[in-house]
């Protein structure tokens, strides 16, 4: 177990494609941290190159007190959970878990004990003698899972361990990745593109963009108090409602809330916190047509056609919405839900 | 495709039938014709059943060959074929597994440079080759040896690419886990690459087996000695008689006996290919 020093490190990939640009993080020991961003953003590569399998560039990578930026990927002690599992085909599943305690030359009776305990924790004893290919998806990802813990390594790398996976099942996995990892308190670094996945699991979320890295702290600080318009718009689903000041305060008899900050010219508000009902705290009024009702299990996702505003207003109604699509009906922007954000630089401020 | 049309079926079955029979039926003449007298097969009317000579022939041919002809006994010479292949199709797939594996795994200077000279060597077989191969093997003193027969024929283009083309359908994660499990480069040859590989492996050693079995300019060249004769010259030696006509009975025998190690290695092999074929997934 141990902690992992992320200092100045670039990418940069032949042909002077640059990956990861002048990243620091630090993660504590027994963290669970996990990195999301869109695609090609260089989560791969920046968990590739705490794993040693992508050369360092610049800068420093350490892990627990050690610079690890010259060691091979087994030197550095970290066990790597792939999107295809990557299982070796020909081998048992028990010869798969073996095979990195073996390379090590970890005594036999030990080998024999750590598997059978690994196989025991993920419930996959059953499975022991069977090829990988004679595995569902799920049960190859558990010996995937496995093959991981047996190692007891300094650190978890997983790179969309369940995106293979179909919904109900990710969610099975989700929650038992969870488990094990507070009960084996191994640190963690989890790359995914799922928010659900992202906002469940992390003790920190990491969100990158280009290279970068855009806000890193605690899931629900990050959706609560985004620090950026990307942030803003990347965490939580149905995605944030971004409104420009200058159209809100053109709308027939609206007068913008005074905690709105003078620099701001963009407002942002997460569809749950429109409201149907006049709130009691000061307010920005809309007015609109219903366009569409997508109607998901317990609320419904309704996107209204605003008076005198471009995009469609998303809104998060718990239930039904009385109304029916193409009915006239208010919204209400309550002033302490609403997130302001300068546009030229696309920072939050206060 | 699973289809149940009753005449479909007769009709694939017939077109299958009449395929076998194509190929099978002159090897059922050869075999009818090492059964009877030498004068049978050349008396205009063919038999089609067999003769009455079978053990006197086959038990001829395999211990004391044919002295008129200068042909040594059959099982020398299968033997001869048989190391001769058996070294060609080993050795082959040896070589190219590791070079494919150098050429695909590892980045080092000119790499494309070598993968390209290998395939280079595709356009010159032994045959185009044949003057400057016998003088380099005839200057290390290889001529009348087993190194001679099959060193120039090992060294192979076509395995190597079709290696090359395997390995870069194996996922790089495999090559990546290995890795993070601490084997270096070649415990994951060793451990993993190869045998993922062995269906692979398998059907190129029967086309390499084969391929060594039925040389015959090669071996014509670089032995002199009847000790390295091998199957295919002797064939050739004994139908190339002056003055008479050929042993037909004697000829068709050895035919026959050549043709048993190809099929025993053909069939021993199927199991591996049938699994290659059911086994798709990586
Ligand atoms: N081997 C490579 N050579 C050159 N460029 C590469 C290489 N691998 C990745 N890149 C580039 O680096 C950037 C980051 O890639 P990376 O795989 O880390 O993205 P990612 O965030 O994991 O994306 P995804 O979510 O789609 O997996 C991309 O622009 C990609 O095109
Ligand atoms: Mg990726």
């Amino acid at each position: 177990m141990a902690s992992i020093k992320i200092s100045s490190v670039r990418k940069v990939y032949p042909g002077n494609v640059e990956a990861i640009s002048d990243l620091n993080l630090d993660i504590s020991d027994g963290e669970l941290v996990v990195l999301v961003g869109p695609s090609g953003c260089g989560k791969s590569t920046l968990l590739r190159m705490i794993a040693g399998l992508e050369s360092i560039t610049a800068g420093e990578v350490r892990i627990g007190d050690k610079v690890v930026n010259k060691l091979e990927p087994a030197e550095r002690d970290i066990a790597m959970v792939f999107q295809n599992y990557a299982l070796y085909p020909h081998m048992s599943v028990r010869q798969n878990l073996e095979y990195g305690l073996k390379n090590r030359r970890t005594p036999k009776a030990e080998i024999e004990q750590r598997v059978n305990e690994a196989a025991r924790i993920l419930e996959i004893t059953r499975f022991l003698d069977r090829k990988p290919r004679q595995l569902s998806g799920g049960q190859r990802q558990r010996v995937a899972m496995g093959r991981a813990i047996v190692r007891q390594p300094k650190a978890f790398l997983f790179d969309e361990p369940l995106s293979n996976l179909d919904a109900k099942l990710r969610g099975q996995m989700r929650i038992e990745i969870k488990r094990l990892q507070r009960s084996l308190k191994t640190t963690s670094v989890y790359v995914t593109h799922d928010q659900l996945e992202a906002m469940t699991l992390a003790d920190r979320l990491v969100v990158m963009n280009a290279g970068r890295i855009e806000q890193v702290g605690k899931p629900v600080d990050l959706f609560e108090r985004p620090a950026s318009l990307f942030v803003a718009g990347f965490i939580g689903s149905p995605p944030m409602n971004i409104f420009e000041l200058a159209t809100l305060r053109q709308l027939p008899g609206t007068t913008l809330p005074a905690s709105i900050p003078a620099k701001a010219d963009l407002v942002g508000i997460r569809p749950e916190a429109l409201r149907l009902e006049e709130p009691a705290e000061p307010f920005i009024a809309l007015e609109g047509t219903v366009e569409l009702i997508e109607p998901v299990g317990g609320e419904s996702h309704v996107y209204v056609n605003l008076n005198g505003i471009e995009t469609l207003a998303t809104v998060v109604v718990q239930g039904r919405l009385a109304e029916g699509e193409g009915s006239h009906i208010k919204l209400f922007m309550p002033a302490s839900a609403l997130h302001s954000f300068v546009s030229e630089t696309g920072q939050r401020v206060e | 495709m699973v289809e149940n049309r009753p005449w479909l079926d007769a009709l694939t079955h017939l077109v299958l039938v009449v395929g076998v029979l194509i190929v099978a039926f002159p090897v059922y003449v050869a075999f009818i014709a090492s059964t009877h007298e030498p004068s049978a097969f050349v008396r205009g009317v063919m038999p089609l059943l067999p003769g009455d000579n079978m053990v006197e022939t086959y038990s001829r041919m395999l211990g004391e060959g044919l002295e008129l002809a200068g042909t040594p006994p059959v099982w020398l010479m299968l033997t001869n074929s048989f190391w001769m292949a058996m070294i060609i199709a080993v050795g082959k797939i040896i070589i190219s597994l590791l070079s494919a594996f150098a050429i695909v795994y590892f980045r080092f200077p000119l790499r494309t440079l070598a993968f390209w000279t290998i395939f280079i060597t595709l356009m010159l077989p032994v045959e185009v080759r044949i003057m400057p191969t016998f003088a380099v093997v005839a200057d290390l003193g290889l001529l009348n040896s087993y190194a001679g027969l099959t060193l120039p024929l090992i060294a192979s283009a076509t395995a190597t690419f079709l290696f090359r083309q395997f390995f870069m359908t194996v996922p790089e994660e495999l090559m990546e886990a290995a890795r993070v499990d601490g084997a270096g480069p070649m415990k994951f040859f060793k451990d993993i690459l190869v045998p993922v590989s062995i269906t692979n492996i398998a059907a190129l050693f029967v086309i390499m087996f084969i391929y060594g079995w039925i040389q015959y300019l090669w071996p014509l060249l670089v032995t002199t000695q009847e000790q390295f004769y091998t199957i295919v010259m002797g064939i050739k030696r004994l139908m190339a008689q002056t003055d008479r006509e050929p042993d037909w009975n004697l000829v068709m025998a050895t035919v026959i006996l050549a043709m048993l190690p190809p099929v025993l290695v053909v069939l021993s092999m199927q199991r591996l290919f049938v699994k290659g074929l059911v086994e798709t997934e990586k």
